[in-house]
């Protein structure tokens, strides 16, 4: 039991988690009555977000406006958009109703949530903005060989992309039963036309003001939230946490951890995921090439940073409120616990404290925040597809900038069709284990290639290929034979790999063999690898020959 | 074009901002992931710690207020690199770059 709800912690704190994810395979899920005011908020959200849409396809003429708005989002917009994909349903839903269950353990997940982002600010912003132009790729085939940096980054990102839009569609489909009453079929499909609709039409113009949209929403429907249950303890931080000690039945131990991060290697390995997989999520780094400079890009992670620490402090307030205001109302309960699961805490919160409208309100909300983040992924594998596979590796850049946005949007087409199939053949399973494995996908590929190509002259084509083909490998393996999938999924009795999260592994494998390759690589190859490290040093911290804002 | 490059990779002012800024960078890290990893160790070892109460008439623990910090601490060190990057780091490289350009 402890195993399950630690495991349901962490995917909980992964950023664009699912809810049904967290809410792992113990939540039986009972459609709930038809919402009308839920349905019908929903459907404004949807209307504004299709007028988006049309208004930035017009807008949409060459790749770099398809790919990168045209280096034209500010500084400001695009930390809207980064905190946007970061506080996902799960962030919302499941850290709250984390707190809601076990008290300060959701703290903790806040709290390894937020690191991630000075690390990204200090190490990468500046560095990747001046280095690329479209994806993450970009920077790292600056001096290394494209096409089989350009195949691995591309086949990084799709594991990571599909992964999470596996949990979300699962997620959606779930929320929507609890939600609004609609079956799970009807929520998967409407998530797949319009993500695709978003991304094929108006691509990162659209994905982008989707994302700002959202996130807005979420952060006003969580501060008037946090702000109700306030007023219920008279604003006294005391009074709601002396309320819930005596209410919850940890009692006092509710304000300290429990014990759930007990072993040091599970929680090194816990930190590893957390902090360097967020820094190796491709639709979070795409998100650097749409603003104009480096200036801009830093300034975005600043307020992104800003924005997830206060949103991470208002789900202390909804988890904690929710253990008084709900935790004992006949109303929100079943025999085996709270309606819908421990992640309706919030939901089930912005009645109580609010009634019907809010409600529909803040279920709109969260319905739109899994589909602000499926589009971000779809950009990002429909990117990977058209730009790094089609136009850098088959076609070894001899392609009209209009055939690779074509192409584009066909793969955004095809990615739809996957998940809406895959969302349907894991309806009611627990794919928990997916989210995890994006991460330590995020951080064993994505996250080494690019950080040695822009830190370590010795990094060569070689070695970054053969580390992040074993960091991949390591990843999947040790995701498969550990207790997720190998006890609990396919039932075996003894775990191979006996830690429930790779990361640690994974991203050390990964590290050791690109280092011992580069240093072992002898070509002619590399040495010229070697010499374009200054030339490329340069440009990343000057920006001197950096794509720039396209001009109109 | 690659001739310039050369000529700022090779300019002492450069070289000289680019340690001021690694030495931010890197100090900043430490404290982040320094932070961050202690918390963790404590949690893992001695939970006890942030169970004691911040006074003898609250009921808040010494642990709340170390995970708010935290998360202050990140947005305040965001915050300083950005404004030193913004600010300093940015108009010395740009002064550099125009200096080495015009010799060039």
């Amino acid at each position: 039991m402890r195993g399950r709800i630690f495991g349901g912690l962490l995917v909980a704190l992964m950023p664009m988690l699912s809810f049904a994810a967290s809410g792992g395979s113990s939540a039986e899920v009972v459609r709930a009555p038809i919402n009308m005011t839920a349905i019908s908020m929903f459907m404004v959200f949807v209307g504004a977000t299709l007028c988006i849409t049309w208004w930035a396809a017009r807008r949409t003429h060459t790749t770099s406006d398809y790919y990168a708005a045209g280096g034209a989002i500010t500084g400001t917009q695009n930390g809207f958009a980064i905190a946007g994909d970061f506080m996902s349903a799960a962030s919302f839903l499941g850290v709250s109703g984390l707190v809601y269950s076990s008290g300060y353990d959701g703290l903790i997940y806040s709290v390894g949530g937020l690191v991630s982002w000075p690390l990204v600010m200090f190490l990468m912003a500046e560095r990747l903005r001046n280095l690329g132009r479209y994806t993450f790729a970009d920077a790292v085939s600056y001096r290394l060989s494209a096409v089989p940096i350009r195949t691995l980054s591309a086949c990084g990102t799709l594991v990571v992309v599909l992964l999470y839009l596996i949990a979300q569609m699962v997620g959606a489909g779930t929320l929507i039963q609890v939600l609004f009453g609609l079956p799970y079929e009807f929520a998967i499909i409407l998530v797949g036309v319009l993500m695709v609709l978003y991304v094929s039409f108006g691509g990162m113009i659209a994905t982008t003001w989707v994302q700002i949209i959202k996130a807005t929403l979420l952060l006003i429907g969580s501060s008037v939230l946090a702000f109700l249950v306030m007023s219920e303890f008279d604003f006294s931080f005391e009074r709601m946490f002396s309320e819930a000690i005596a209410i919850h039945p940890n009692g006092v131990a509710v304000m300290a951890p429990g014990g759930l991060i007990s072993d040091p290697i599970s929680a090194l390995s816990l930190g590893v995921a957390l902090v360097f997989g967020t820094a190796g999520l491709p639709h979070i780094l795409m998100r650097f090439f749409t603003v104009p400079d480096a200036r801009e890009a830093r300034k975005s992670v600043f307020i992104a940073t800003g924005l997830v620490g206060y949103f991470y402090l208002l789900t202390v307030i909804m988890g904690f409120g929710a253990i008084v205001l709900i935790s004992q109302n006949p109303e929100f309960l079943t025999s085996t616990g709270l309606r819908g699961g421990n992640n309706m805490a919030a939901i089930h919160l912005s009645q109580a404290v609010a009634g019907n409208l809010f409600l529909g309100f803040i279920s709109a909300v969260a319905f739109a925040t899994i589909l602000a983040v499926v589009a971000g992924l779809t950009l990002s594998g429909a990117s990977a597809i058209s730009h790094d596979l089609y136009a850098n590796v088959f076609k070894r850049g001899e392609v009209s900038e209009t055939e690779v946005v074509r192409i584009s949007r066909y793969a955004s087409g095809v990615l739809g069709v996957l998940a809406v199939f895959l969302g349907m053949v894991f309806e009611g399973q627990n794919v928990a284990y997916m989210v995890l494995l994006a991460f330590a996908v995020a951080a064993s590929v994505n996250f080494p290639i690019l950080i040695l190509s822009m830190y370590w002259r010795g990094l060569t084509t070689r070695g970054a290929v053969a580390g992040g083909t074993v960091g991949l490998l390591v990843a999947i393996a040790c995701m498969v034979t550990g207790p997720t999938v190998w006890v609990e999924i396919l039932g075996y009795e003894q775990a191979i790999f006996p830690y429930k999260y790779p990361a640690l592994f994974s991203m050390s494998s990964a590290f050791a063999v690109i280092v011992g390759v580069s240093l072992l690589d002898r070509s002619d190859s590399a040495a010229r690898e070697a010499a374009a490290f200054d030339q490329q040093y340069v440009r990343s911290v000057t920006g001197m020959g950096a794509a720039g804002a396209v001009q109109h | 074009m690659s001739d310039l490059y050369a000529k700022i990779f090779a300019d002492e002012a450069f070289q000289r901002m680019q340690r001021k800024r690694s030495h931010l960078t890197w100090a900043l890290c430490a404290l982040m992931l320094g932070s961050f990893y202690s918390f963790i160790l404590v949690i893992a070892f001695r939970p006890d710690l942030l169970a004691i109460p911040l006074g003898p008439n609250t009921v808040i623990t010494w642990g709340i207020p170390v995970a708010v910090s935290i998360i202050l601490l990140g947005f305040v060190s965001t915050g300083i690199y950005v404004w030193r990057a913004n600010g300093e780091f940015d108009s010395t490289i740009e002064r550099i770059v125009e200096r080495v350009s015009a010799t060039d």
